[in-house]
């Protein structure tokens, strides 16, 4: 099965259709279709998270995810989560200083966008949990454990101003 | 002395075989006209022929839908499935309803040769003449798919067609499924359904050796394609029982808080057949289901069960250098993370599942190497890691979380089990 295979899916909210083999992993797509580099190609087995994107609103690991597999599904990508690059994530990350080399933190803003989702006020072990998978050779895990905890406070005021 | 005996004994009983096995030719007729058909009964016909799956077996891979020509692997040889497209020199074109009918309530080909039991027709039996009218309307109004039938592998005997009609006396009741009084008529509805058009007992029940279903364990659960069709009696090993709203949960949706989401070929039947069904007929089936199983008396425990599910997250601190607690939190945390005092449904807690706390490591393995979902279907993904984890790989993370996410023996010979799965 290598004939390509026509997709089309959501990408940041604009439609996509690419032509290629069935089994191209999506980040393929991502980086050199869409020319969205800001998605970074890690291990390529799923096994350190730079390459994470959300699809249907979940982060997943795009290296590992087949872009036959997202048809029709809505896949946004660092690029997408702010018009502006002001999510209060990328704001945090910026204030604590997070990054050290960079590589790793575009998957680290998507896995955390995912994480102060789904716990709105994240405890050490909440976010020891869900950024287990999301490496950094740098070692700048404290600093980003500060940003995530400073971004899920922000969401939270501001809801509580709303 | 005795072999002679024995000898006639056979010689009588396979004379029987052939004599019971006779059935007459019924004759061919011009295919009918779709006018003969209402509206209601086709759509009524596609909903059962969702619900049967009946395209699941009877298309080829990349092949038009019912034009047969899938290998099935008996046990016996290689079954194809035949076209059941209405094109009549290929297909079931020239078949009357009569034909259609006995076919599927008695097993039994229009020329009158008999049909080998893998196809369910010990379910179909149970069909209404209303459902079955309509699923030869349906049928019968399909795109006809020119397709010669593919020459069978079944070895001898179990090739002899006449010897049919002996594994029918031993083992097919043949007659329409009949009302349990004593209980409700959602019961009755889901029972008619999972045992008659879902022939769900085809893939969870345990089959003899003659392929028979063995009626003495009903839903205990068998292997199938390389995966586990887990128990749906009370045996079923999940940590938490499979309550009404559990079972309408997965079959409506493809997931269950409490247990996780369907995957392999359940998959397909939960998306692409039961979804053409009620929500009244689904949860028909959660009530049958979750009363055969016993679930109203098991719940008391559950608060327990998922206090326990929910506390073995904690396991994983601490254990880090081990490699397969390190694989498990790279390649799997990051998404199975969890739980809440309520579990998601979708990228439930691994304790929960079934694929870990039964004593076969096959869905486990298949989910992990394969994935969950795809293109177009409205649910969970999970990537497949076939390419991206080892057997040896594969086989740490499965015991690791064996070990930790239950109170169950560890898997023996995983490494070999991981190989063997492996497509």
């Amino acid at each position: 099965m290598t004939t390509p295979a026509t997709t089309s899916f959501q990408l940041n909210g604009k439609t996509l259709t690419v032509t290629t083999p069935p089994g191209t992993p999506l980040l393929w797509v991502i980086r050199d279709i869409a020319m969205l580099t800001g998605t970074k190609y890690g291990c390529g087995v799923g096994q350190c998270g730079a390459c994470t994107v959300h699809l249907r609103g979940r982060a997943v690991r795009s290296c590992m995810t087949p872009v036959s597999a997202v048809a029709g599904a809505e896949v946004l990508t660092i690029e997408g989560l702010s018009a502006d690059g002001q999510h209060p994530l990328q704001k945090a990350w910026v204030q604590t200083q997070a990054p050290q080399c960079g590589y790793c933190q575009s998957g680290q803003i998507m896995q955390a966008a995912s994480l102060i989702r789904r716990f709105p006020h994240p405890t050490d072990d909440d976010i020891d949990s869900v950024m287990n998978g999301n490496l950094c050779r740098c070692m700048a895990y404290v600093r980003i454990r500060q940003a995530i905890k400073l971004a899920a406070s922000e969401v939270q005021g501001a809801e509580s101003h709303a | 002395m005795r072999k002679p005996i024995l000898i006639a004994v056979v010689a009588l009983f396979l004379a029987g075989c052939v004599g019971l096995s006779w059935r007459s030719a019924i004759a061919p007729q011009a295919p009918p006209l779709a006018s003969l058909f209402t509206s209601e009964q086709v759509a009524l016909g596609a909903q059962m022929a969702a619900a049967g799956n009946c395209a699941g077996c009877h298309t080829a891979e990349g092949g038009a839908a019912f034009g047969g020509g899938l290998g099935l692997d008996t046990g016996f040889g290689i079954a194809y499935s035949p076209n059941i497209s209405p094109d009549p020199q290929t297909g079931i074109g020239n078949w009357s309803e009569a034909a259609f009918a006995r076919a599927m309530r008695d097993g039994v080909a229009r020329d009158g040769s008999q049909l080998l039991p893998v196809f369910p027709y010990t379910h179909f039996t149970k069909l209404t003449d209303v459902d079955l009218a309509a699923l030869y309307a349906f049928v019968m109004t399909r795109p006809p798919v020119v397709a010669i039938e593919q020459t069978n592998t079944i070895r001898f005997p179990f090739n002899v067609r006449a010897l049919q009609a002996g594994w029918k006396l031993l083992y097919f009741e043949q007659g329409v499924y009949q009302n349990v009084a004593t209980k409700s008529a959602a019961w009755n509805r889901g029972a008619y359904l999972a045992e008659g058009i879902a022939h769900c007992a085809a893939c969870h029940t345990p089959r003899n050796r003659f392929g028979a279903e063995n009626s003495h364990s009903a839903y205990a659960g068998a292997g199938f394609d390389g995966w586990l069709a887990p128990p749906l009696d009370a045996s079923n090993p999940a940590p938490l029982p499979w309550t009404q709203q559990d079972l309408y949960d997965y079959l409506r949706m493809g997931e269950s808080e409490r247990h996780g989401v369907a995957a392999g070929a359940m998959a397909g039947i939960v998306h692409g057949g039961l979804a053409k069904l009620s929500d009244a007929d689904i949860e028909a089936l959660g009530t049958y289901f979750g009363d055969i199983n016993d679930s109203a008396a098991r719940e008391g425990g559950a608060p327990a069960a998922l206090a326990l599910a929910n506390s073995r997250r904690s396991i994983d601190a601490g254990n880090e250098t081990e490699p397969g607690a390190n694989l498990y939190l790279s390649a799997c945390a990051a998404c199975h993370y969890g739980p809440m005092v309520k579990p998601p449904a979708v990228r439930s807690s691994l304790a929960l599942s079934s694929a870990i706390t039964s004593d076969d490591p096959s869905n486990f393995i298949q989910t992990v190497l394969q994935g969950v979902g795809g293109a177009d279907t409205p649910g969970p993904y999970m990537p497949g890691f076939a390419n991206a984890l080892s057997d040896a790989d594969v086989a740490l993370v499965a015991s690791y979380l064996r070990r930790t996410r239950s109170d169950r023996p560890a898997w023996p010979d995983l490494t070999a089990a991981v190989a063997a799965r492996r497509r």
